[in-house]
């Protein structure tokens, strides 16, 4: 059997658990109503100075960026895994992790940019 | 006069052909009759050329499984009847290399058993002398469910990972090294971790979870592998804590 | 008499049928497997919704304004339809297995199953309850 240890994998799976249970509490909610029934009318879109006042507490800001974040991860070890066995593209290894935890990176670099520049 | 059945059965023979196909026969089929009676009744009565593997013929021994309309299954375990009025399609094992016929290459699956060190390890043996190891009936519960494994590699036939990755290896050995972590009188687990937390070991599961769905004794792999990886997680985490040495096994 | 008999090993030829790159589409467990794997990328398109809204709302009123026109543009309406049904049968799925991967114990006894399952419903009830009371009121 060959023998590829990688330390890294229990520090992406526990990102990826963490991205799984926070993106199933908190985004069903969410896409419903940003997603939906704002949009659509069905519930009046929150006015704007509530919604300002909510969304650039700190709290709020550090919420966000841990659900951005770890959503982010959850993405890049499904999707990897999902290239890496559904299109059997085992070969393209190496560009694979760098696309998608790569991504995630940026990603999340990105996220905590726009949350507070 | 009972009713019949066709039966779709694979047929190679490397020593005449290069490719698998399939061979039809009738077979009765009463009420109480299983695919493997219907194999019985073939290699008896039809087509005593025909090489398949069985054993107990009651669901404990792990030798007869095979694919039935492309479902893994124990053939002794699975009615003809519940396929009338047919034809129903009985081939290998999937995932195993085909020696002939109905009969697959179990050597991998062998290897990878006695590699999780199925056994109980211990710093120090208790002599003899001293007695047995004591364990109370929650110590038992704790692992009982995982010893319940027959061997019959099922699982593997079910799970996509081991199919496209021979190499990763699989839910009936991690199950089966559980059936040690957990139980009370073993100390081995660092030992069996050092194998299964590389790629081909728990980290290349997906939780697809069809070797739960398919197990024939309950054992839930799928559930065996992820209590693991959270395990083995946690293990990590704690390593950078607690110096090594000091951190619970 | 010279006929000594030549032994040749005969190790018979093992068949390999190879799997096939649609072998996700064998049978609806795998394509359900597929599809939960494949809503991952719709938690990562709501991530980048999540931020737009956040950049609009620090914006000022009229990018909070273009935002909601966005939003509701038929295109990324029906993104988001999708990404709901998928996103609610992520969290399904997840919440479903979360008794198989999650063995707790309290003292000697073993927590059941159901109650596990329980908590992980009952906390998504709590959240998604307050995520709206504090948009909607």
């Amino acid at each position: 059997m060959a023998k590829t240890r990688r330390p890294i994998e229990p520090l992406l799976w526990l990102l990826f658990s963490a991205g799984g249970m926070a993106s199933a509490m908190l985004m069903p909610a969410l896409v419903f109503l940003l997603g939906l029934a704002f949009p659509l009318g069905w519930l009046g879109a929150p006015d704007y100075d509530h919604l300002r006042t909510l969304m650039l507490h700190p709290v709020t800001r550090l919420v966000l960026f841990g659900v951005c974040m770890l959503s982010l991860f959850h993405w890049a070890h499904r999707f990897k895994y999902t290239l890496y066995d559904g299109l059997q593209v085992k070969h393209l290894n190496e560009l694979l992790n760098t696309v998608c935890y790569g991504g995630a990176i940026v990603g999340s670099i990105v996220a905590a940019y726009l949350l507070w520049r | 006069m009972a009713e019949q059945i066709t039966m779709q059965v694979t047929r190679y023979r490397p020593e005449v052909e290069t490719d698998a196909s399939f061979q039809e026969y009738e077979v009765p089929c009463p009420k109480d009759w299983v695919i493997l009676d219907g194999l019985n009744y073939v290699k008896d009565q039809l087509d005593g050329t025909l090489s398949y593997r069985w054993s107990c013929r009651m669901g404990v021994c792990g030798s007869c499984g095979m694919m039935v309309n492309g479902e893994p299954k124990l053939t002794c375990a699975t009615f003809l009847a519940d396929y009338a009025p047919g034809p129903v399609k009985v081939e290998p094992l999937r995932n195993f290399p085909v020696i002939r016929d109905l009969v697959v290459e179990i050597g991998d699956f062998m290897r990878k058993l006695v590699a999780v060190k199925p056994w109980i390890i211990r710093k120090d043996e208790k002599p003899v002398s001293q007695g047995e190891y004591l364990q109370t009936p929650d110590e038992l519960d704790e692992y009982k469910q995982y010893s319940m494994c027959i061997n019959c590699m099922l699982c593997y036939s079910a799970c996509p990972i081991y199919g496209l990755d021979p190499q990763f290896i699989g839910p009936a050995a991690i199950a089966l090294a559980q059936r040690y972590n957990l139980d009370s009188r073993d100390e081995g687990s660092p030992e069996r971790l050092e194998l299964l937390s590389q790629h081909e070991g728990i980290w290349g599961c997906t939780f697809v979870g069809e070797c739960t769905e398919v197990c024939p004794k309950h054992v839930d792999p799928a559930g065996a592998i992820q209590r693991y990886k959270l395990t083995a997680a946690m293990d990590w985490a704690k390593s950078f804590v607690m110096p090594k040495g000091k951190a619970d096994a | 008499m010279n006929n000594e008999p030549i032994y040749t090993a005969y190790h018979p030829r093992w068949l390999r049928p190879p799997m096939s790159t649609y072998w996700w589409l064998g049978k609806w467990p795998y394509v359900k497997f597929i599809l939960r794997e494949l809503s991952s990328i719709f938690v990562a398109w709501f991530v980048i919704h999540l931020l737009l809204l956040f950049r609009a709302v620090r914006g000022g009123e009229a990018a909070y304004q273009r935002f909601l026109d966005f939003s509701a543009h038929p295109v990324v309406l029906t993104v988001n339809v999708v990404a709901f049904f998928f996103i609610v049968f992520h969290a399904l799925t997840w919440f479903a297995v979360a008794p198989q991967a999650i063995v707790a114990h309290m003292g000697k006894k073993r927590v059941p199953p159901l109650l596990i399952a329980a908590s992980h419903y009952g906390a998504w009830a709590v959240v998604s309850a307050i995520l709206s009371w504090l948009l909607l009121r």
